[in-house]
């Protein structure tokens, strides 16, 4: 067949029938590699598919997403859901509408051009009909696309663009069993793993005997560092581990890096270093040259629902139900670790809690999949603890911005150089022949412990993640370093690089208006090349009366800028703060330009949590460690913001019909955090470089 | 409804109106006896120590984290989860309240959060902004519902005062 590029992962994915289905039942199965982690993705689609197919929203029936039968869409990640999933999806739809109306026009013989579709009904002019349902014929759909079919105009649309409801929320609401830790299966085993003392300790003692043999215990594993234990009874595995903890013994020494000297750890390590993006100019007389660090600690993703699997072995084939973010990647690494080859694992997607990144979905999998070994057929369902949610899953990793800004004599930019360090921010599974997931270094053979690295700068980058500048300046220069050791395990975190980045600029551009007395939204507007980026700072300086503010002791205003990955999602953030004992964030207010918004009320819920997440990070969150072990392990010593501390949010969402979707889920986290920042400058005078901006920072200026 | 488990002690206990007993160790947590044994998987886990309220019950109509309650101290008890919270078919005001307002992004935590709210309206059928929040306090968000569930609890305190 021809290789046509086709839209989104249609390309990939190019059988109509992978895509969508009909039913005699009166609805349509539509499936999607993407998987829902708390993003309202699954109601986006099934408004796109509504939409293309003149159906009743309540008639499309999302597939659970599995490496038996779904498009294969590799990870949810990235705000590409949309782009990838979305688009094709739509293409898919216009493709299966206009073979379903051809088949329509035969049986009543009409020309296909007189019928028209409504309610997944399709009516010819004299009022005879058939329907979807009526005609269905899944061999209809078994080709590949052509992508000669348009999908509709914006005029013709009438469920994309509306705030339609959460498809999965009555269930939440509801109390009923929707999470993968809700899972029932017959015979189910619950499985607890105990985990090292700390990321390089090895086992020293082991005794089994106590935890083996108390009631309902079935069996203790061991393989190599591994250990859990496999019972009848969840509160018995909870017991059984929690006998086996006191019983092994480790021997541990110090691996970690000083968490009081990180940006100089950060800076002062081997790394793999790379210039991102340059442009030179021819020189004027420099003036003057700023320079400053930025830096950010590690971050947990902290989700309120420990990672959970379940995991069946049968005749040496393997089952999995997880939440991971990537079903075919949880496949392949699974595979290289049991040495099987990756048709006989199946990995279904259930739901989870908040997902923000890589976290521990992949690895509980793994460990539900070793446990399971032990008990050949029965399902085993492995919950983590929060000690191990908040101590083992991947961190997003500590980083340190240096910038360095040439001024000329007016205090306007003319060249400025960025160096970013960091640990790289992706050891996701399946992306090499070593896996990634926790357990598979801690085996009797193990393997090799994989070092995170950063995506390629054309797909967005990871520590370098817009770490330039969206300003037109004559000249700049960026670097990337890339940590070659990783004493803290690192992966993907919401934004990746992107939020202390663009708390950095936004940072340093502030110094810089204010040094020339401009107003910062002022200065920005005339610095900004993109219309869209202008309108975005405008709304949201329109919304929050930024232009009528008035400044009271001990309260600071501040904004932020930036168009995510440089290509995604056009972002402002006014913020409005108060100086007491600690910083209290009471306010902000953004403009968010993603294109046209499927679900603009989705789009509004994903940025103001983006918003209320990006502000705790920003005054409140740091992973906390001495030389061994990670000691932020519990809410109490990794607090986060709660309901009557977090800002008043209130979002602006610029619609554009017209426009190209792109994702929403990452926009707000680098803006709000500027917005933060300098803020935080207004109020008191000071500039305060190092997140999280907490009160002890601000005691030590 | 009877769990079995083993022969011993029994616990009786009331859970969404119904009877039931349970044999399991006395000192279980309550959540694993309502999850795995009641089936009734609303009651969610989140840390076990009473840091984030995802796994909040009512006991005799009062607040009680399920993972660290003990099945022996509830005999007898009247223990009302998630899933009891609806009168009849039609669901708790807060529970409508919350769709309307879209008031959640992964929604774990809601559980304990409309067991939290329930309690705060059958005591005060008018709270401010505040008092929710400062009820709320104890159960976190990590997806950034907050305000959100905010106003619900506020829509769902309005509604009920209106049609009681």
């Amino acid at each position: 067949m021809s290789a046509v590029k086709l839209p989104g992962s249609l390309h990939t994915n190019r059988r109509l029938s992978q895509w969508l289905r009909f039913d005699r039942g009166g609805y349509v199965e539509v499936r999607t590699g993407k998987v829902e982690i708390g993003q309202g993705i699954l109601t986006a689609l099934a408004q796109i598919a509504a939409d293309e197919l003149d159906v009743p929203f309540d008639r499309v029936r999302i597939i659970p997403a599995s490496t038996t039968a779904s498009p294969k869409e590799g990870v949810t990640s990235g705000s590409l859901s949309i782009q990838d999933s979305g688009t094709a999806l739509r293409h898919a739809c216009a493709e299966a509408r206009a073979l379903y109306v051809q088949r329509a026009a035969e049986r009543l013989r009409v020309p296909v051009d007189a019928l028209d579709v409504r309610g997944g009904e399709i009516v010819a002019p004299d009022g005879a009909r058939t329907s979807y349902w009526e005609l269905v014929d899944d061999a209809l759909l078994e080709r590949e696309a052509s992508g000669a079919v348009p999908p509709k105009s914006v005029h013709a649309r009438h469920t994309i663009g509306t705030p339609a409801a959460r498809i999965d929320l009555p269930d939440k609401v509801l109390g009923r069993p929707r999470f993968v830790q809700d899972l029932e299966l017959p015979g189910l085993l619950h499985g607890r793993v105990v985990r090292p003392a700390s990321s390089r300790a090895r086992l020293s003692r082991l005794d089994v005997s106590r935890a083996e043999g108390m009631k309902h215990v079935t069996r203790v594993v061991r393989d190599g560092d591994f250990i859990g234990v496999v019972a009848e009874r969840e509160e018995v595995a909870v017991k059984a581990a929690a006998r086996l903890a006191l019983d092994a013994g480790w021997s541990e020494g110090p691996t970690l890096p000083d968490s009081g000297q990180l940006a100089g750890w950060l800076s002062g390590e081997p790394c793999e270093s790379s210039t991102i993006g340059e442009r030179r100019a021819e020189g004027a007389a420099v003036a003057s040259t700023l320079r400053a660090r930025f830096t950010r600690p590690f971050i947990a993703h902290a989700s309120i629902g420990p990672s959970c699997a379940v995991a069946r072995w049968s005749d040496a084939r393997l089952e999995v139900w997880s939440q991971t973010q990537g079903i075919h990647n949880l496949q392949a690494d699974l595979a290289v670790v049991f040495a099987v080859p990756a048709h006989d694992v199946t990995v279904h997607h259930v739901e989870g809690a908040g997902c923000y990144g890589h976290n521990g979905a992949d690895d509980v999998a793994l460990d539900a999949a070793l446990l399971a070994r032990a008990v050949p057929g029965s399902p085993v369902r492995v919950l983590w603890s929060r000690e191990d949610e908040l101590g083992w899953s991947p961190f997003g990793p500590a980083m340190a911005v240096d910038l360095e800004v040439d001024l000329d004599a007016s205090g306007e930019v003319l060249d400025w150089r960025g160096d970013v360090f960091s640990n790289g921010h992706g050891v996701r599974p399946g992306r090499s022949s070593t896996p990634t997931l926790l357990a598979a270094a801690h085996l009797a053979k193990p393997f090799e412990r994989a070092i995170a690295i950063n995506q390629p700068v054309a797909t967005g980058g990871g520590a370098e993640r817009n770490a330039i500048p969206g300003y037109d300046f004559p000249a700049f220069q960026l670097r990337s370093h890339r940590l070659l050791a990783m004493p803290v395990r690192t992966s993907a975190l919401r934004a990746l690089g992107a939020f202390v980045n663009v708390f950095a600029i936004e940072g340093m551009v502030d110094d810089i208006a204010a040094a020339r007395g401009e107003d910062p939204v002022a200065w920005r507007l005339r610095h900004i090349a993109d219309a869209r980026g202008r309108a975005v700072l405008e709304a949201a300086a329109r919304r929050a009366r930024w232009s009528e503010r008035v400044k009271r002791e001990g309260t600071g205003f501040g904004v932020g800028y930036a168009r995510y990955k440089t290509v995604g999602a056009w972002c402002a953030a006014i913020a409005e703060i108060e100086a007491e004992e600690e910083i209290r964030v009471r306010r902000i207010t953004l403009a968010v330009d993603v294109g046209l918004a499927i679900n603009p009320d989705g789009v509004a819920n994903q940025v103001e949590g983006g918003a209320i997440q990006a502000a705790s990070w920003t005054v409140r969150e740091a992973v906390g460690f001495d030389r061994t072990r990670i000691t932020s392990t519990s809410w109490e010593e990794y607090p986060i913001l709660r309901f009557s501390e977090v800002p008043a949010v209130d979002v602006e969402v610029l619609q554009q019909p017209d426009a190209a979707s792109v994702g929403a889920g990452e926009a707000a986290h680098g803006p709000v955090a500027a917005a933060i920042g300098n803020a935080v400058f207004d109020a008191l005078g000071v500039r305060v470089r190092d997140l999280p901006i907490t009160r002890e920072r601000l005691l030590r200026l | 409804m009877t769990v079995a488990v083993e022969a011993g002690a029994r616990v009786r206990l009331e859970v969404n109106g119904k009877r039931c007993e349970s044999a399991a160790a006395a000192d279980t947590p309550l959540i694993y006896v309502l999850r795995n044994d009641l089936g009734l998987k609303g009651t969610r886990f989140g840390c076990g120590t009473e840091q984030c309220g995802s796994c909040l019950v009512l006991v005799d109509g009062k607040p009680a984290y399920a993972c660290t309650t003990p099945l022996a101290a509830v005999e007898g008890r009247k223990i009302t989860t998630v899933e009891g919270l609806a009168a009849g078919r039609e669901p708790h005001a807060l529970q409508r309240a919350l769709i309307a307002e879209q008031a959640a992004q992964c929604g774990y935590c809601l559980s304990g959060i409309v067991i939290r709210g329930a309690a705060l309206l059958a005591g005060n059928p008018a709270p401010t902004e505040a008092q929710v929040r400062s009820a709320l306090d104890a159960h976190l968000c990590r997806c950034g519902s907050h305000n959100r569930i905010v106003r619900a609890v506020l829509r769902a305190a309005a509604e009920m005062r209106e049609a009681p």
